[in-house]
């Protein structure tokens, strides 16, 4: 049995406690924005949002998770899950994102999202340094570029 | 592949929409409950929706009084050709581009890519074999919708104008949509002249127009493979024999409980074993709980010392001369001074960023496929023998691509899933885990190259020898594209190389390496480029000339590519701005430029190498000439990631064998470049009056040679093998200069 809160929603499934956090969004929820890349938290493509923080789901056993579980989903959808002020800045990442666009494959990029607005949530103008610190997933198209810019547009948006 | 479809409307055209739409909006709604099944068409909803269908006017395009859909027929990985492609159309159609859906084609005769003679995408191909038949049918479609008014309206049609996706009769003021006209267009004969729209008239091309994937990639909505979701379906992890070439002996289940063996299947393949369960990541656990027996096979003591042995004796051999201009015995008989050098080149993965994936379900009567795939036709091909079906039962729909390069030509994961579905007798969904992917991959190639290069008394090239070895791609992958036994992927870049040598010579030797090859971003290019743009380097070092000017010298038949180089040299501050000195370290810059897939491309690469042997790569300055530019936004980003994914490989990427095993397994031994290390990249687009150029793959070959030149030109370490990481960069250079 695990519980958890997931995009605002508590849930509650049989699922194995010791089944990754990613699985249990992307089998069980049906919530595939959460991609799978290398299953060793190395790539960054299953990254979701744990109590704010930037978290590599597909490492994480669902039954030890015990913060609020916020997807990508959440980003195409700002009602759920995120307080005004998180909506807000999901939705000004979500706008630098397209403006710069960023995407190419896109396959990372979800995860590209949700580490940027975890980075901005705590650090609202960051540096180029802790842009790099940051965002360590990986994208095989080399959209950095674009991800550095978009993070800074974000960041010059705020109101 | 819907999600970002902005028109709502359901397409018909062929009988078929890429991909059932879902979104994810059902979930959020309230999770769990009725997840995942709301169809896009529903928005239209109420009587009258089948009235609104689009009318087909071609293959390409249909129209609707809701709106216009555009199929595209090339595959979505990342390139933007589902932009780019409705942008060629469109530019003819005076039609509003937000009003226009775009989806993916089925497979089909007309959707056949005309320079890979099948419904593939690949070879930097997409936007220049589509540049005038989508144009055509653009123009064609307009002709037609405008002739339909002039007969609906008793006038001439030269009277008649089109904008915003009406025709429009001026002199009495009348107008009327494409929608209403469509089912009298489409009815109309193609017309036998098909004027197009000269460049000043473009409307769309040439336009930094937004890409219609980005929306939906940046929140999650868009659909790749893996995301699939279809009634019913199960999940399948896999283990392949671990050396190529061998088979699955036996499997031993005894480690699973009662309670296990009654929520997985087993299903035995000639080669591997895959676990079906109701989830990926039960299927996959199972997997590691099985004991696997394994018949290795021939390639069983395959080693990568052995390969590179293997490689280096073939040099020896006489191979086929497929390049003799000039005399290049007389050259070196008569040389002041001869350049001698080894290359060599590691096997290297894809490592697609979604591992290898498809979903499949199969019944008596037919073969459906949801895959991310650059080779629709192929399953069509290879599927009908295998499962026992006729081709037309096969139905492939293409899903987003999580990443291509060259690996997703390959049918290889999507046959597995076909064949595992009809095992288990409902849709599976198969995901390689990284492990096997890295371990499975078809590999850019191993290679070994030796050049002589023949030096006049000022130091002059009279003449160059190029010998290349390595195993062919095309004798497996494509063995219609032989030509007397050379496979022409091992010596492109070569044999059309834009350097006025006044003798060359180039041989190919075959030799296999027992380990899968493959299409790998830019094939030979990259491999050869690399060569070739080195020993140049090494030639001007030789010979105390600066390498641009080497360059400039011999590329007086070359004008395209001389333009490209001088504006680099302006771009990057070759000549004027040199390199700040940074404490506890040199700093180097190098340049490469190569043309391929009809574009051109050189590229300065800056990097400082510190003392304890740390390799930064600061900076890389791109000029790129793909003759027309189709949407600049999409063009920049492809040199980019271009640059990117060469650098990745130059880098730190090679594949060992090990007793005929890949020993890598994912991104810790074969590490991609991360943002941080990533250098700032500028780029500049030059247009030109040649036949339009490819754009996704020609930003590749150079890097790897501005690279190592630029190490070259810090630390006088000549680095004549790859990946930069297994040579010791630290600034003092060993007397001979070279690290092999």
């Amino acid at each position: 049995m695990v519980r958890l809160t997931i995009n605002g929603t508590p849930i509650e499934t049989d699922a194995d406690p010791e089944m990754p956090l990613l699985w249990l969004l992307r089998d069980r929820l049906d919530l595939t924005g959460t991609k799978y890349g290398c299953g060793s938290g190395l790539c960054g493509a299953c990254t979701v949002l744990i109590d704010g923080r930037a978290v590599r789901s597909c490492t994480v056993p669902a039954g030890t998770v015990t913060g609020a579980v916020v997807t990508i989903e959440a980003v195409a959808d700002a009602r759920h899950g995120f307080t005004p002020d998180q909506a807000r800045l999901a939705d000004r990442v979500r706008r630098a994102w397209i403006a710069e666009q960023v995407p190419q494959c896109g396959y990372c990029q979800p995860g590209m999202v949700l580490a940027a607005l975890a980075l901005l949530a705590v650090d609202p103008a960051p540096t180029e340094p802790a842009i790099a610190a940051a965002m360590t997933n990986l994208c095989r198209c080399g959209t950095y570029d674009r991800v550095r810019r978009a993070i800074r547009r974000a960041a010059d948006d705020r109101g | 592949m819907t999600a970002d479809d902005p028109a709502g409307c359901p397409v018909n055209l062929s009988g078929r929409t890429a991909l059932p739409p879902v979104t994810r909006r059902a979930l959020l709604a309230g999770l769990g409950a009725g997840a995942g099944a709301l169809v896009l068409g529903l928005r239209l909803g109420g009587p009258g929706a089948a009235e609104l269908r689009p009318i087909a006017l071609n293959a390409w395009l249909g129209i609707s009084p809701h709106g216009a859909v555009i199929l595209v027929d090339r595959s979505e990985m990342g390139q933007g050709v589902h932009t780019a492609l409705p942008m060629l159309l469109a530019d003819e159609l005076d039609y509003p581009w937000d009003r226009i859906a775009v989806r993916m084609a089925p497979v089909g005769p007309a959707y056949r890519n005309p320079i890979l003679g099948a419904m593939a995408t690949g070879g930097s191909t997409s936007v220049r074999a589509g540049f005038l038949p989508l144009r055509r049918a653009g123009a064609a479609a307009r002709i037609m919708l405008v002739e339909a008014a002039a007969a609906l309206w008793r006038v001439d049609p030269a009277d008649l104008v089109t904008a915003d996706g009406e025709v429009r009769h001026p002199p009495s003021e009348r107008a009327v949509g494409y929608g209403a006209l469509a089912p009298l267009a489409a009815r109309r004969p193609v017309p036998a002249t098909i004027p197009l729209r000269g460049r000043a008239d473009w409307q769309l091309i040439g336009r930094p127009i937004p890409r219609r994937d980005v929306a939906a990639k940046t929140d999650g909505r868009a659909t790749f493979g893996i995301d699939v979701r279809v009634p019913g379906m199960v999940y399948a992890a896999i283990r392949q024999c671990p050396t190529f070439g061998g088979t699955l002996a036996a499997v031993d289940t005894a480690a699973l409980t009662e309670a296990e063996r009654a929520e997985v299947r087993l299903v035995q393949l000639p080669d591997a074993v895959a676990v079906v369960a109701d989830g990926w990541w039960r299927a996959r656990r199972t997997l590691d709980r099985l004991a696997i027996r394994w018949d290795r096979g021939a390639n069983a003591s395959n080693h990568t010392d052995a390969i590179r042995a293997r490689l280096t004796a073939a040099l020896g051999r006489a191979g086929t001369r497929v390049v003799d201009r000039g005399d290049v015995d007389a050259a070196l008989a008569g040389a002041a001074r001869r350049l001698d050098a080894d290359y060599h080149l590691p096997l290297v993965a894809h490592l697609t960023p979604e591992p290898m994936t498809a979903t499949a379900e199969v019944t008596a009567e037919r073969c459906t496929l949801w895959v991310p795939t650059q080779a629709q036709s192929l399953y069509r091909e290879v599927l009908p023998d295998l499962l026992g079906l006729a081709p037309d039962a096969i139905t492939v729909n293409t899903t987003y691509l999580g990443g291509g390069f060259g690996r997703r030509f390959e049918a290889d994961f999507g046959i597995q899933a076909a064949l595992i579905a009809r095992a288990v007798g409902r849709p599976v969904q198969l995901i390689w885990d990284r492990a096997e992917d890295v371990r499975h991959d078809f590999y850019r190639p191993a290679h070994a190259g030796r050049v002589t290069v023949a030096l006049g008394a000022e130091g002059e090239i009279l003449g160059w020898h190029h010998r290349v070895a390595g195993p062919s791609i095309m004798a497996r992958a494509l063995p219609q594209m032989m030509r007397d036994d050379i496979d022409m992927t091992t010596i492109e870049g070569l044999h059309d190389q834009p350097y006025a040598l006044p003798a060359l010579r180039i041989d190919a030797i075959r030799q296999e390496v027992g380990v899968p090859v493959g299409f790998w971003r830019s094939v030979g290019h990259a491999i050869n480029a690399f060569v070739l743009e080195s020993m140049l380097d090494e030639v001007a070092h030789a010979t105390g000339r600066d390498p641009f000017a080497l360059r400039r010298a011999l590329l007086a038949g070359a004008p395209r590519h001389r333009r490209v180089l001088e504006r680099l040299a302006e771009v990057a501050g070759w000549h004027d701005r040199p390199l700040a000195p940074v404490a506890g370290a040199r700093r180097g810059r190098g340049l490469a430029l190569h043309g391929c897939f009809g574009t051109i491309v050189g590229e300065v690469c800056e990097v400082t190498v510190f003392d304890d042997g740390r390799l930064a790569v600061d900076r890389v300055v791109a000029v790129i000439d793909c003759a027309t530019v189709i949407n600049p936004e999409t063009v920049d980003g492809q040199v980019r990631g271009g640059i990117i994914f060469g650098l990745s490989a130059a880098l730190a990427q090679a594949i060992t064998i090990q007793d005929g095993a890949v020993v890598e397994t994912g991104y810790r031994d074969h590490p991609v470049l991360t943002l941080a290390d990533s250098p700032e990249i500028e780029v500049e687009l030059l247009k030109s009056d040649a036949a339009i150029g490819g754009v996704g793959e020609p930003a590749t070959p150079p890097i790897a040679p501005a690279l190592t030149n630029a190490i070259f030109a810090a630390t006088g370490r000549r680095l004549r093998s790859l990946p930069v990481a297994a040579h010791d960069v630290r600034a003092a250079a060993p007397p001979a200069g070279v690290d092999g």
